[in-house]
């Protein structure tokens, strides 16, 4: 169980470092990476269920991000192997809801439901890739930088950095604890329910001591409930250019059926 | 520079422990305040720090006297000016670096003072090269060793150009050659210094003055020389000689 939980602190580090490499894509600017990411959401997500078709051709961005900057397409599955199976079961349900017969592959009659599963299952994945590029090749304060920007409330951007830098810490705790536990309880498979309460107490107080140091060395070094992006620099041309091309390229996906248009090309 | 006044503080009332503390510590001096655990150490550097009492808006009722840092009282008011007088090293350097890479950390203290991104990286080179620490700079905290991160704990502070260092067993849990490292490193640091630890051999390399605390009082103050070779004080107060004068 601890070699899972220090394999959980060594992805959240192996985010850092991805995020802090350096290609064509890490050097666009955290704004232009956050737009284009936000474009790309919505319009994958305001596909059409049944439009497969036209849905696939925005595999290119996030098959474009991968092949620039660097970053293993295996690293993303490995990263996302929990909530990937949680996202492709938004549509399961449908092959048995709507059994419309849409065309037939040989005597096999594909129905409209098991293309609105499948179409619910690529958008799912693609949000979560395009999700997944955006935090490994940005920063997490500049990210926050620019929400901030945005005028996103500091509460709410402050939250989100801090639980990103104290998932590492609560993790480490509970490593800690897990190995104490498992040198004195050989052979036992976790941690028995009957400790469960005294462990998630004594986590809960370890956790609040450290964060209460951590946060006190903040306030020692001028901290005043306002984080100081460094990270994010003024945007550049190079930084409008990749957002106006890519959400150029998103709307006409979205708008003509480039996926066919293709076919019709190649079968003139 | 820092001047205790009869301090006593709770944080339960009626339970002080911290009693009727007094002392002053000048500038340019290195002071080892030490104690067996519970004595009221860290409450004391809590109390400087405005992380306790009267500067952490404690009510009266649990702290009575005065605490001055450089003229300025430990006070709310004053808590922002008195921490840019003070450098504090936390005992686990994991707590105090909780920025991914050394850079980004001793950056962000810099920042919080208004320095612009390039002030501060160039304050950070100032600090690593003198400290011979530059191989650092870009590295990240969780793949430095032990030493390394203490150290870069230290630059983290030092980069604020503190007046008062405060260290909290510094060097705790390093090995003898990186235990060598700091004290070397704390030694050649021209700053007033206050240093809390159970190494009094440390203590003994690095301080020429000892304030001994027990029980939440001061026990003794004076040189270094003469408290840390005193087995019968040291005993009488749960501590030891340093095991340089232990069986000699």
């Amino acid at each position: 169980m601890s070699r899972t939980i220090d394999q959980s602190i060594h992805d959240l580090r192996e985010m850092d470092e991805l995020a802090a490499k350096a290609s064509p894509i890490h050097a666009v600017s955290a704004a232009a990476k956050l737009l284009v990411t936000v474009v790309y959401i919505l319009i994958v997500v305001s596909f059409d269920k049944y439009n497969m078709s036209g849905l696939l051709f925005m595999v290119f961005y996030p098959a474009v991000l991968f092949a620039v900057s660097e970053v293993p397409v295996m690293t993303c599955l490995y990263k996302l192997r929990f909530v990937l199976p949680l996202v492709c079961a938004v549509g399961v349900l449908n092959p048995f809801l709507d059994r419309t017969p849409a065309f037939p592959i040989g005597s096999f009659v594909v129905t409209t439901g098991m293309i609105s599963m499948v179409t619910l299952m690529v958008k799912g994945v693609f949000c979560l890739a395009a999700s997944f590029l955006l935090m490994a090749t940005t920063r997490i304060e500049a990210v926050c930088g620019v929400l901030r920007k945005i005028h996103v409330p500091q509460i709410l951007v402050t939250l989100l950095l801090l639980t990103y830098r104290y998932a590492a810490v609560l993790a480490e705790e509970v490593s800690v604890m897990t190995k104490a536990y498992s040198l004195r309880a050989p052979g036992q498979k976790g941690i028995h329910y009957t400790a469960w309460g005294s462990f998630l107490g004594q986590l809960l107080l370890r956790s609040m001591d450290r964060a209460e140091e951590l946060y006190s060395s903040m306030l020692l070094r001028g901290y005043r409930g306002e984080f100081y992006y460094s990270e994010e620099r003024a945007g550049s041309a190079r930084d409008a250019a990749y957002a106006a091309v890519w959400i150029l390229f998103f709307i006409a996906a979205r708008n003509v059926n480039l996926t066919q248009l293709l076919g019709m090309l190649v079968t003139r | 520079m820092i001047r205790f006044e009869n301090v006593t503080f709770a944080y339960e009332k009626g339970k002080p422990v911290v009693q009727s503390v007094s002392f002053h510590v000048q500038r340019g001096e290195t002071v080892g305040l030490i104690g067996a655990n519970g004595a009221g150490k860290s409450t004391v550097m809590k109390l400087l720090l405005g992380l306790a009492g009267p500067g952490a808006g404690v009510s009266k009722q649990f702290f009575d006297g005065t605490i001055l840092v450089d003229g300025l009282e430990v006070l709310p008011a004053h808590i922002a000016g008195i921490r840019e007088k003070l450098g504090f090293v936390l005992q686990n350097s994991d707590n105090q670096m909780f920025m991914p890479t050394v850079l980004e950390d001793m950056m962000f203290g810099l920042l919080n003072s208004g320095m612009t991104r390039q002030e501060a990286e160039e304050r950070v080179d100032s600090t690593l090269e003198s400290l011979g620490l530059m191989d650092l700079k870009y590295l990240y905290n969780h793949k430095i060793s032990g030493g390394e991160k203490r150290m870069a704990a230290v630059a983290t502070v030092l980069a604020m150009e503190p007046e008062v260092l405060l260290m909290d067993e510094p060097t705790s849990a390093l090995d003898p050659y990186n235990r060598r490292v700091v004290i070397r490193a704390i030694n050649s640091l021209p700053q007033t210094k206050i240093i809390t630890s159970h190494d009094l051999d440390m203590i003994y390399d690095t301080c020429s003055r000892v304030i001994l605390l027990a029980g939440g009082k001061v026990a003794a103050d004076g040189p270094a020389r003469e408290i840390l070779r005193d087995e019968k004080l040291l005993t009488a107060n749960r501590m030891e000689l340093p095991l340089r004068f232990q069986g000699a």
